[in-house]
Order: structure tokens, then C-alpha cells, then sequence
């Protein structure tokens, strides 16, 4: 192009047209490249219930900048459990994720998702199971629960892997009589989705959730009571 | 018989570059999906990460850097396997991963031969720096979003993804890709769009595999530039093929050795070059011997 005018310069563009050519090239690439932007900045997802990372993974924003989605902590996962995250899944593309519904992580002792991990998106310093916080089981199911219906199914308590400390079985007196109400404390439950994966509801009463949506937490304003 | 055999030879031969190319690339993508027996795992994790017989640790320098730039602190094994290959991409020419590595390259190829096939003409014409900006755009919304932002749709990881879980929308973003480069532009997506080649190039730029012509005076230059019309970067032969220089310098030459294969004077060649007086400044020097 440059060449053909240097060489004929009755044929030269004006040089106030290939300026303006210039500008507006530039000003379209601003302006894809804004849109294109704005895009993937949008199709970061929130914090999704139905994504729950495997053990010893970093709170979410920063899982997301640190794991580089190679996916070697699912090769090493002895059940096969994880899956890297498509387009379609709730999760930032090509990053871990489990579904304790499907196939609830089985605590392995040595920990060998963690022990993959390159980039320590996965904490290399976990080294007890029991402390893991993928997430945390809440009994979100109160009506459909077959334990708040006065019967003893305790599914949930029985195949906890930290039995009855995870889950524990709380009386509690109403008209039918005293019930058996499955009780998750959330400093023990690692969130590994067992509970979820046995009850034997058609939809789950159970359910593992990111700890940020399972759980309340306290007012900074007491109100005139004790702090918990 | 000999004759047939002959023919057989004399065709591996005109296409030994390509066919040791492939090779490499199918082993590499193979290498991630099947067990050796005996030996086990051959490859673990895919392209941004993996281990090689449960010993090699390997990690693309570029989504390492994406992982740096959207703020986390770099861990040793990710940090060790990013160096070992950027040493090698650094010394030896960065777009070697392109032609030699990528999975993409192949369904690229597919879409031009096909293109070529079909005698396709249509072709929308992409600045070849478009790549750089979208490199540009990349590692900005890395550091402004705290994400990898390349990940989000790169689609060398989603292809090896495809191969274990296969999606709908997987599937069709690279089917999407493979009729970009063979009805809309031609080598749109390797040679303008991706911007993980123009990283390499970059990283690669003083690569020392270079092609080398060894008997100046046996090229005829641009009256056969043969080497032009089946290069990927066809630009980086100008300087021989004006013959004002004897060695490719671009890093923007993938290595994929395509004019070593169709050269027919033979005065092409792989070489190890490690003197610096090619260019000054791009300019080539006339090294005419």
C-alpha cells in the first residue's frame, strides 16, 4: 500500500483521508476490543451453589487467579470424582469441581488432588483431611426430611465419615412426639458431600454448600446479647 | 515393484517434515489420554500444566504469567516447569509449541488443506498484529479481573477438555474455529487471532533453530518461491526469497518445516544458528557466499 504511493504520488490518498482511515480503525478496535472486554469481565459467575472445589482449595477470588486449570489434581483423584468446568457449568472455564450429589469426595488421607497441584491453588500445607473445607452440609429439606416426619432414617448421620461429630442426631420434642433431627456442626463438616450423596430422598434434604452461602453469620450489632 | 516402492520412498521423503510433525503432535495429544504398559502414565494434566512420566513438571509460561498478572504468588513447581520450557522456547524459537505442540494446528491445517482442496478464494485479510493486541487484551484483563482471561475461551485446553467431557458448546466453538479458517480467512486463527503464538513468538524471538540456505547460489529465489506459497508466516521467507539474506530470522516462523519439504533445489535447512550479523535492526545482511 505505502509502496504503490510512494511510487505514483498523483494516486495518494489524501493524507487527511488515511488519517481519518487511521482513527476509525483504531477507534473499532478500541471498541471491540471494550465489548469483547466487558464480556469476559461479565462472565466471571458468582459464587455458585452447585460448584464445590475439591479439598484444601483457596477462598474463591483467589482460586480463580491461582489455579491455572490443568487439571492434573483430577488425573490424581484415585475416585475419579472431579471434573474440569465447560462453558456451560457454573464455574470460572477449566477449573475443578465435584458434584457431591453424583460422587461425594472420599477424604482421602494423603490427600493426592492437594499433593498434584503445581500452582498451590490447592493448599500443599493441608495434610489433615478432617480440616478441609470444601463447603459445608446444611439440612435444607426440613418438610421433606424423612427425620423431621418422626422417622428414624438417619442416613446422613450414619454414613458421615466423621460420624457423629459432623452430624449429629439432636432430640427435639414437638406434637408427633421427639424427633431425631440430624444436626450439622459446621467447625467439624469438611463438606465432602456424603450425607448429600445417601439421602434417599428423590431430591436431596441434605445439601453441601460453598460455606460462604451455607452458613449465617452473626450481626455486628449484638443487640444486648452475648456474642456467640 | 521397486518402482512402486520407489514412488512410496520418494513421497515420505517430499513429506517427511509434516509427517515427523504430525507424529510428534499426535504423541503429545495421545500422550495425555493413554497409559504405556508397564510404565504407566505418559503424560499427566494437559497443556497449561503437566507432568511427564510422573517426573517432568511442565507449565505454558503464558497462563502462568496470566496467573501472575491476576495476582497470585507463583508456587515452585508451576514456576520450575514454566522455566524449563521457556528456556527451550527461548532458545530454540518460540513457535515451535505452534507447529510442533498445539493440537490446534492440526485442525487448522485441516481447514486450509480443505481450503486449498476446495479452491476457496474468499478471504478476509486480518492484520497479522491483531494477535499482538489481543496478547495485549489478554494479560490486561488478567491483572483487571483477577481471572485468566485467555482461559475463558482458549481453546487449546478446551479441545484436550473436549476429548474427556465432551460439551455441546466445546464442540462448537472449535467446529466454529475450523470453518473460521476455512471459509472466512485464510490461517485466520493461527496466523492473526491466537494470541498465545504471538507470546511465543515473542519469547521466541531470538530463537537459534533456524532455516538456513545453504547454497545461495542454487536458490532461484522469487522465480520458484516454492518455500513462500506453502509457509504458514509466509513473511518470514521474504528476506531469502529476495535473497538478501540466508537465514529466517521472523519469530514469527513456526519451525513447521513445510519449505524444507517442498524445496526442490534442496538448498533449505534446519540449522542450530548462532551467530547474531543476519539483521541489524530487521534489516537483513547479505551473507552471500
Amino acid at each position: 500500500m505505502r509502496n504503490k504511493t510512494e511510487l505514483n504520488p498523483d494516486n495518494a490518498e489524501p493524507e487527511r483521508r488515511t488519517a481519518f482511515k487511521q482513527i476509525f480503525r483504531r477507534f473499532g478496535v478500541a471498541v471491540v476490543g471494550t465489548l469483547a472486554g466487558h464480556a469476559m469481565l461479565r462472565s466471571r459467575p458468582a459464587i455458585s451453589a452447585e460448584i464445590i472445589r475439591p479439598p484444601g482449595a483457596l477462598p474463591e477470588p483467589a482460586f480463580d487467579s491461582t489455579c491455572i486449570r490443568c487439571g492434573l489434581c483430577v488425573e490424581d483423584c484415585p475416585y475419579d470424582i472431579l471434573k474440569l468446568a465447560s462453558w456451560t457449568d457454573d464455574a470460572p472455564v477449566g477449573t475443578p469441581f465435584f458434584v457431591a450429589r453424583e460422587d461425594p469426595c472420599r477424604m482421602c488421607p494423603d490427600i493426592p488432588c492437594a499433593r498434584a497441584c503445581p500452582t498451590g491453588a490447592l493448599d500443599p500445607l493441608l495434610t489433615d483431611i478432617r480440616k478441609a473445607d470444601m463447603g459445608v452440609a446444611v439440612l435444607v429439606g426440613h418438610e421433606t426430611c424423612l427425620n423431621y416426619k418422626g422417622m428414624s432414617c438417619s442416613i446422613c448421620w450414619r454414613v458421615c465419615p466423621i460420624r457423629d461429630e459432623a452430624i449429629t442426631l439432636e432430640p427435639m420434642q414437638n406434637t408427633k412426639g421427639i424427633l431425631q433431627i440430624p444436626t450439622v456442626h459446621s467447625d467439624k463438616c469438611t463438606g465432602c458431600g456424603t450425607c448429600e450423596k445417601h439421602c434417599v430422598l428423590s431430591e436431596t434434604a441434605i445439601r453441601v454448600l460453598p460455606r460462604k452461602l451455607g452458613l449465617g453469620r452473626p450481626g455486628r450489632n449484638t443487640a444486648g446479647r452475648d456474642k456467640v | 515393484m521397486i518402482k512402486t516402492i520407489r514412488i512410496i520412498c520418494a513421497g515420505i521423503y517430499s513429506k517427511r517434515w509434516l509427517l515427523t510433525r504430525r507424529t510428534v503432535q499426535l504423541f503429545i495429544l495421545l500422550a495425555f489420554l493413554y497409559q504405556l504398559p508397564f510404565i504407566g502414565n505418559i503424560a499427566t494434566g494437559n497443556l497449561s500444566s503437566s507432568e511427564w512420566f510422573d517426573k517432568i513438571p511442565l507449565t505454558d509460561p503464558f497462563i502462568l504469567l496470566q496467573s501472575f498478572l491476576a495476582g497470585s504468588s507463583l508456587a515452585a513447581p508451576a514456576l520450575i516447569g514454566a522455566l524449563i520450557l521457556a528456556v527451550f522456547y527461548a532458545i530454540f524459537g518460540g513457535r515451535i509449541y505452534c507447529s510442533w505442540v498445539c493440537p490446534i494446528n492440526m485442525l487448522t491445517d485441516a481447514a486450509y488443506w480443505l481450503r486449498q482442496r476446495l479452491n476457496l478464494k474468499s478471504n478476509l485479510s486480518i492484520s497479522k498484529e491483531l494477535r499482538k493486541a489481543i496478547l495485549f487484551l489478554a494479560l490486561l484483563l488478567s491483572f483487571s479481573a483477577a481471572t485468566l482471561a485467555w482461559e475463558i475461551i482458549n481453546p487449546i485446553t478446551l479441545l484436550q477438555r473436549e476429548l474427556m467431557w465432551a460439551s455441546m458448546a466445546g464442540s462448537m466453538f472449535l467446529l466454529a474455529l475450523f470453518f473460521f479458517d476455512l471459509l472466512v480467512s485464510r490461517r485466520g486463527w493461527c496466523g492473526h487471532l491466537c494470541p498465545v503464538g504471538a507470546f511465543y513468538g515473542f519469547l521466541g524471538h531470538f530463537g537459534r533453530l533456524r532455516v538456513t540456505v545453504n547454497r545461495a547460489e542454487s536458490c532461484a529465489g522469487s522465480s520458484c518461491s516454492a518455500c513462500m506459497k506453502v509457509c504458514p508466516e509466509p513473511h518470514v521467507l521474504v528476506p531469502v526469497v529476495s535473497l538478501k539474506g540466508n537465514t529466517v530470522v521472523s519469530g514469527d516462523c513456526t519451525r513447521c518445516g513445510a519449505c524444507l519439504d517442498k524445496c526442490s533445489s534442496g538448498v533449505l535447512s534446519m540449522k542450530i544458528d548462532l551467530s547474531h550479523k543476519h539483521s541489524f535492526k530487521n534489516i537483513p545482511i547479505v551473507t552471500k557466499k
